[in-house]
């Protein structure tokens, strides 16, 4: 899978695009934004990371560029203006995804993981969801798994929607505050961390094969077992 | 302060303005007193006339010119007081009767009214007065003049020139040394508060503007200033405590980190010691970047500059919210945490900060109360205002220390052992400035109850 990563900091290239690799995604690498509007346009990526202070140029403006020419590839825009004022500016200019620095690489790998999915991911209208023998009913709100039913709160359900949504894929703290809690700050990190495993609980406890995983050092993972 | 400067400030050109002004009334009221008494003065001259012309005409009918002669000379000797004035002289002018001495020269010609001068008769050293008259030609070629004098109207004109004068002089007088005096006074007033700024400028910011007690706009101003410093006072403290700070709980955590990687790459090289390493150190930095975001987070509460993204939340929402986040970890401690939340709380505020208060309210809560304790987090609409209160059952903060803890890294002895950077009721106490609640800590017997009190939203 290609990824156009526009990033003037060539330290931070460096690291990002050996990370990446290690991934399994291929990475072009552009370290301005002439030089990145020039790849973005005539050539096709999966997904783009772009820094939002460039020389000479705001990464927004690029992103409007590329909008403007009808080019959706999404978008994750990487900031040190953490503002909440910041991050609505850059999702209205046209990015998917706002990351703030400094943060971590398996944040930002579990993003790029979901804005990868969402450009082919099947349409969020679904009534149903389901991840082996976990069903979700959207609609009257009953979560069953191989048909016993699971009480779940409303936050827990919220969850547990994300992460099937997401599943097999990396789910960050970070990711479930804002979705879920509409946080952008992080509380404490235990918190999530205890939600998640009373979630655990529901889900895995009477079951031999656990469906959710805690991936160390990133997130969670919802996903079959093998 | 050289008297050239006093002349030159803005008090003393209103005094001068003032003053103009005032003299300028003080003319126009003389010049109308004026005019207006000569007019009426004149009238009733030019009316004693007509008067005595009449009378005269009748007795000249009557009796012809001797017996007008006659009647003449008896009012010229009856008027002793010589206002009213009267000659009948031959067609040469000789006089025949009247106490006029000669027929004025201004006088001669077609009969008419005139002004004329005259030398009094008994008094031959004295100036000329003024006086009006008409003239009349009777039959015969004889001149007959009956007039008045004026001298009543002179005397008046100089009155009110002399009373002009003298009010200009002293209007003129008493306003350049009320303006004086007025503008010296501003003046020491105005410069004892630029002296206080000087100083402050010049580095005492524990210098404070002079007050006099009176209370007036220059106190008021004062004061309005004292506040401001006060404030400025403050945050500089704190910025000074919080460089302190910084340099305490960021550098102690870094030079710890720095040994352990030296310590690693000093010992002989091993996987497994080294894998161990780098987690502890990624670990490390999270605790000083949450430590770092606090900290950011406060002087963003500080520095005000959120107050134009307010928007109106409901602070019942954003409380459940905050519950439901923590329920799961009060859960696991065997904590009860209850909610006791009434509709229709609003306030304006910013979501983000406000959501980050109310966990952080909620974590301290969880951190000092044993495991079966009990938190509840309330909203209600209390008196002064939408009220939020977290309180537990834990140790609570003595009263002595309930002001030192809203400090930044405040830690009370007792909790030296438990996690936490010691940020999170400071930015508790940040978040509720900008938001003009008030932050109270009280006791809940046992344990600690903290209540921030909102403005009442206006707009809804």
């Amino acid at each position: 899978m290609r990824i156009l990563l526009i990033e003037d900091d060539r330290e931070a290239a460096g690291f990002l695009t050996k990370g990446l690799q290690e991934a399994g995604y291929v990475v072009d690498h552009a370290a301005s934004g002439p030089d990145g509007l020039h790849l973005a346009t005539t050539e096709s990526y999966a997904a783009m990371i772009v820094d939002r202070m460039l020389p000479g140029v705001d990464g927004l403006d690029l992103i409007g560029l590329l909008r403007k020419e009808d080019i959706d590839t999404p978008v994750l825009i990487l900031s040190a203006m953490d503002k909440v004022t910041d991050r609505v500016e850059g999702l209205r200019a046209g990015g998917d995804d706002y990351l703030t620095k400094p943060y971590a690489f398996s944040e930002l790998q579990a993003r790029l993981e979901a804005l990868v999915r969402r450009g082919q991911a099947a349409p969020l209208a679904d009534t149903h969801l389901r991840v082996g023998g976990l069903e979700m009913n959207l609609l009257t709100r009953q979560v069953t798994r191989d048909g016993r039913p699971i009480d779940l709160l409303p936050r827990e359900f919220q969850i547990l929607e994300f992460l099937m949504r997401h599943s097999g894929q990396v789910v960050t703290r970070t990711m479930l505050l804002e979705t879920v809690w509409n946080y952008h700050f992080d509380p404490k990190t235990g918190v999530i961390d205890v939600q998640i495993s009373r979630l655990r609980q529901k889900l895995d406890k009477d079951f031999d094969q656990p469906l959710l995983h805690t991936v160390r050092g990133a997130g969670y993972c919802l996903r079959e077992a093998d | 302060m050289k008297p050239t400067n006093l002349l030159h400030t803005s008090t003393f050109r209103f005094a001068v303005i003032y003053m103009t002004v005032f003299a300028l009334s003080v003319c126009g009221v003389l010049a109308f007193l004026y005019w207006n008494t000569v007019a009426v003065i004149d009238t009733q001259g030019d009316d004693t006339i007509e008067a005595e012309i009449i009378g005269l005409a009748e007795q000249y009918k009557a009796r012809d010119l001797a017996g007008l002669a006659e009647v003449i000379r008896t009012r010229s000797a009856g008027d002793s007081g010589r206002r009213n004035l009267y000659l009948l002289t031959t067609p040469f002018y000789t006089p025949l009767s009247g106490n006029l001495t000669q027929w004025p020269e201004e006088a001669q010609g077609d009969p008419r009214w005139i002004d004329f001068r005259f030398g009094q008769a008994n008094h031959p050293g004295a100036r000329p007065q003024i006086a009006r008259a008409r003239t009349f030609l009777l039959p015969g070629g004889y001149h007959l003049l009956v007039g008045r004098d004026l001298t009543e109207r002179t005397v008046f004109r100089k009155n009110i020139t002399e009373t002009l004068v003298w009010a200009l002089l002293m209007t003129v007088l008493l306003g350049l040394g009320g303006g004086f005096l007025l503008s010296r006074n501003f003046l020491r007033r105005i410069d004892a508060i630029g002296d206080s700024s000087r100083a402050i400028l010049h580095g005492d910011l524990s210098q404070r503007m002079p007050l006099t007690g009176s209370d007036d706009e220059f106190d008021r101003l004062s004061d309005n200033l004292n506040e401001m410093l006060d404030q400025i006072e403050r945050l500089m403290d704190g910025m000074r405590g919080v460089a302190d700070n910084i340099a305490h709980d960021l550098r102690s955590p870094i030079s710890r980190l720095r040994g352990r990687l030296e310590m690693t790459l000093r010992t002989t090289p091993d996987l497994v010691r080294y894998r161990e390493t780098l987690e502890k150190t990624i670990e490390e930095t999270d605790g000083i970047l949450e430590t770092f975001n606090s900290l950011l987070a406060i002087a963003l509460a500080e520095s005000g500059a959120l107050k134009d993204g307010f928007e109106t939340l409901d602070l019942g929402a954003l409380a459940r919210d905050a519950a439901e986040l923590y329920d799961a970890a009060a859960e696991q401690r065997g904590q009860r945490l209850t909610t006791k939340i009434a509709e229709k709380c609003s306030v304006r505020g910013d979501r983000n900060l406000l959501s980050q208060a109310i966990s952080n309210l909620l974590d301290n809560a969880m951190t000092h109360t044993p495991d079966n304790g009990a938190i509840v987090i309330a909203v209600a609409q209390g008196a002064d205002g939408p009220e939020l209160t977290v309180a537990d059952n834990g140790l609570g903060i003595p009263e002595s220390d309930r002001e030192r803890v809203l400090q930044r890294f405040a830690r009370l002895d007792g909790s030296r052992s438990t996690p936490g950077s010691g940020l999170g009721l400071s930015q508790v106490a940040a978040t509720a400035r900008l938001h003009e609640a008030a932050l109270r800590l009280s006791d809940n017997r046992p344990g600690l109850r903290v209540s921030l009190v909102f403005q009442r939203a206006t707009d809804s």
